[in-house]
């Protein structure tokens, strides 16, 4: 009976979320110890530190090849989406009309579509254009998945945007455009930053789209699924594996940090402290 | 000590605002409806009336953020209509305080004055002297998340001063402080408006703040404008029941217009008997009845054996304690519904038992014949 009271008392739930983050996040701890072992294959014990795998990537020409090709359509599919975003978010948090929350649910969808069935679909869409497979059809592929996570950092931006706040700039004799500049823009600016940040980390990770739409140009994704058939290759993947989930923890916790504070700006409004 | 703004202290006749027959409408729903009004300059005017009656519509089209379907406006002699909000000589508190939540209270204070491009310390003596104004010295490095609701309002004042606006235009700007606070700004307010003599509109739903702070009031009901006058005669002079009604306590009386002359009313009652009284400017004869209206405050109770010249007798069927006054409800024989009596307490009135008959005194002069 005590053992039923203690379990219903939530005694455990420490313990249970302990083993959960356990769970989440060992496999992710691997990645680095192994990176910095001399051993060519990973498994314990540790044979020794080195960072000789990381000095190797710069030195390998396909990789730079494969970042610079990410680079390029991560920005591309970040700025797309962000821009695409922000008339999207604007629309839905400023007016009210017919269909708002289907064409809100209708751009949050791809969040939940099975991803492979996305890429064949988008594949058979640019084949039956006549685009052939680029950098460009990966970027808009990339547009496709990135809009619904712009459209969620940048609705909490702009909701609860005091329209007063545009109207008393008018008011103390600023322009449309200056009131744009000197208010909106910089109210908002936070939550574009990081919806930018958060498209491009989103690309930049992003491999089912990318390995169907993509011709001969490989992203950082596509090129460590290559590197996998060889075996002696592994501790390189391994360290740029690490170089890349160091790279998305950093930028979505800056995304994250100006996502809040541009929820922040907006939403303080008014006399919440009287 | 900083200079200050030479403005004109006194109150003039001079017309400041002029509206003429202006309409707002919304399909066929009208929000103001052939409103004509003349604000005259100095004035600390108040737009008062219950939610949806019109006066925010009104005030935002004197700013500038909607316009009329019909009708003119003009400030300062200067017609309104097609200038925007950023080029008219007004500017305005808003509700929500409007305040920057990026910029700090110095560079919420100078917003408009940058545009302006003063002339060596010109800007930041006129936003200190702003802050000043409205005792915020001290605080123009703080952030507006870390006001109190009453500094925001404060900030929200000197941003909008600190233009040396022809008009000041305030959209309920007290209802989201409490009670005492609330109270405090009323007089701060009108010591305000005073002191720079700025012609001020109030938009306001709280008749206690409008008495108390205006020289004049328009009271609106369904986008028309029923009434405009001083606080003391909107009070006791009410031109029909609605405004009565809107502005406190009023006990209404059913008449029968036994006489009609320009200047005054002869009408019988039934527990006040035949009564003469002025007969208001609006007052429109709608057949031989007429309401007769007397406040509350303007029954007193007669004690033991006291007489007046004119009293009506009856019996307290209610009576409810507020702390300085006590509310009897006063059976009168004759009367359809019971009067309203509002007592101080100095005399015991907070002791008359239920059910005790009295007399009560009061004075023609404050009954009020009105339209219905």
């Amino acid at each position: 009976m005590t053992a039923v009271r203690r379990f219903l008392s939530g005694g455990w739930l420490p313990s249970y979320a302990f083993l959960y983050v356990l769970f989440l996040y060992l496999p992710v701890i691997f990645l680095p110890i192994f990176s910095i072992n001399t051993a060519a294959t990973p498994k314990f014990p540790l044979s020794g530190f080195t960072l000789h795998w990381y000095e190797d990537l710069p030195r390998t020409p396909a990789l730079l090849d494969a970042a610079w090709n990410s680079l390029i359509v991560g920005v591309s599919a970040a700025v797309l989406s962000t821009v695409l975003g922000i008339l999207a978010a604007r629309s839905i948090t400023r007016y009210r009309y017919p269909g708002r929350r289907t064409i809100n649910g209708l751009i949050m969808a791809p969040l939940v579509l099975p991803e492979v069935i996305v890429a064949i679909s988008m594949l058979l869409v640019m084949l039956q254009l006549g685009l052939s497979l680029s950098l460009f059809t990966v970027v808009l592929g990339h547009v496709l998945v990135c809009i619904p996570y712009s459209m969620t950092v940048l609705t909490s931006g702009f909701e609860g945007f005091d329209r007063s706040l545009e109207e008393a700039s008018a008011d103390l004799g600023e322009s449309a455009f200056g009131t744009f500049r000197r208010v909106t823009l910089p109210m908002v600016a936070p939550a574009i930053i990081s919806s930018l940040l958060v498209c491009f980390t989103i690309s930049l990770d992003e491999f089912i789209i990318a390995f169907f739409l993509t011709g001969t140009e490989a992203t950082l994704p596509i090129y460590i699924w290559g590197q996998l058939r060889f075996a002696a290759k592994l501790p390189g993947v391994l360290a740029l594996g690490t170089l890349l989930l160091v790279a998305s923890f950093l930028l979505m916790t800056i995304a994250e940090i100006l996502r809040r504070r541009a929820a922040r700006r907006t939403q303080n409004e008014g006399g919440l402290y009287a | 000590m900083p200079e200050q703004p030479q403005v004109e202290r006194s109150q003039s006749d001079r017309p400041m605002i002029e509206i003429r027959n202006v309409t707002r409408s919304y399909g066929a729903f009208k929000a103001l409806d052939d409103a004509s009004l003349t604000i005259k300059e100095g004035e600390f005017f108040s737009l008062l009336g219950p939610s949806g009656c019109g006066k925010t519509t009104l005030l935002r089209m004197i700013a500038g953020f909607d316009n009329p379907t019909g009708g003119s406006i003009s400030v300062g002699g200067q017609p309104m209509e097609g200038i925007p909000a950023n080029r008219r000589p007004t500017n305005m508190v808003f509700q929500s305080y409007a305040i920057f939540p990026h910029l700090n209270v110095e560079q919420n204070v100078a917003y408009g004055l940058k545009r302006l491009k003063l002339q060596g310390g010109e800007e930041k003596r006129r936003v200190e002297e702003a802050l000043a104004q409205v005792s915020l010295t001290g605080l123009g490095k703080r952030l507006a998340t870390e006001l109190s609701g009453g500094q925001r309002q404060r900030v929200a004042l000197a941003r909008a001063l600190v233009m040396r606006p022809k008009v000041l235009l305030l959209d309920e700007p007290l209802s989201a402080l409490d009670k005492k606070l609330r109270e405090q700004m009323q007089v701060e307010l009108r010591r305000l408006q005073q002191a720079v003599g700025i012609t001020f509109v109030l938009v306001t739903h709280d008749q206690y703040e409008a008495l108390a702070m205006s020289d004049r009031i328009a009271v609106m009901f369904g986008g028309k404008i029923a009434q405009v006058a001083s606080p003391k005669e909107i009070y006791q002079r009410p031109v029909n029941r609605q405004v009565a009604d809107f502005l406190g306590g009023m006990n209404f009386v059913k008449a029968e217009i036994v006489e009609e002359n320009g200047a005054s009313l002869v009408v019988d009652t039934l527990g006040f008997g035949r009564v003469k009284t002025d007969k208001p400017k609006a007052f429109v004869r709608n057949g031989g009845a007429a309401t007769l209206g007397i406040r509350p405050e303007r029954l007193r109770v007669l004690w033991d054996n006291a007489t007046a010249k004119f009293e009506v007798a009856g019996k307290v069927v209610e009576r409810h304690y507020f702390g300085e006054i006590t509310h009897l409800i006063v059976e009168i024989p004759g009367l359809e519904k019971p009067l309203s009596v509002t007592e101080t307490n100095d005399f015991g009135a907070d002791d008359i038992p239920v059910g005790t008959s009295i007399r009560l005194a009061y004075d023609p002069e404050a009954l009020v014949a009105m339209a219905d």
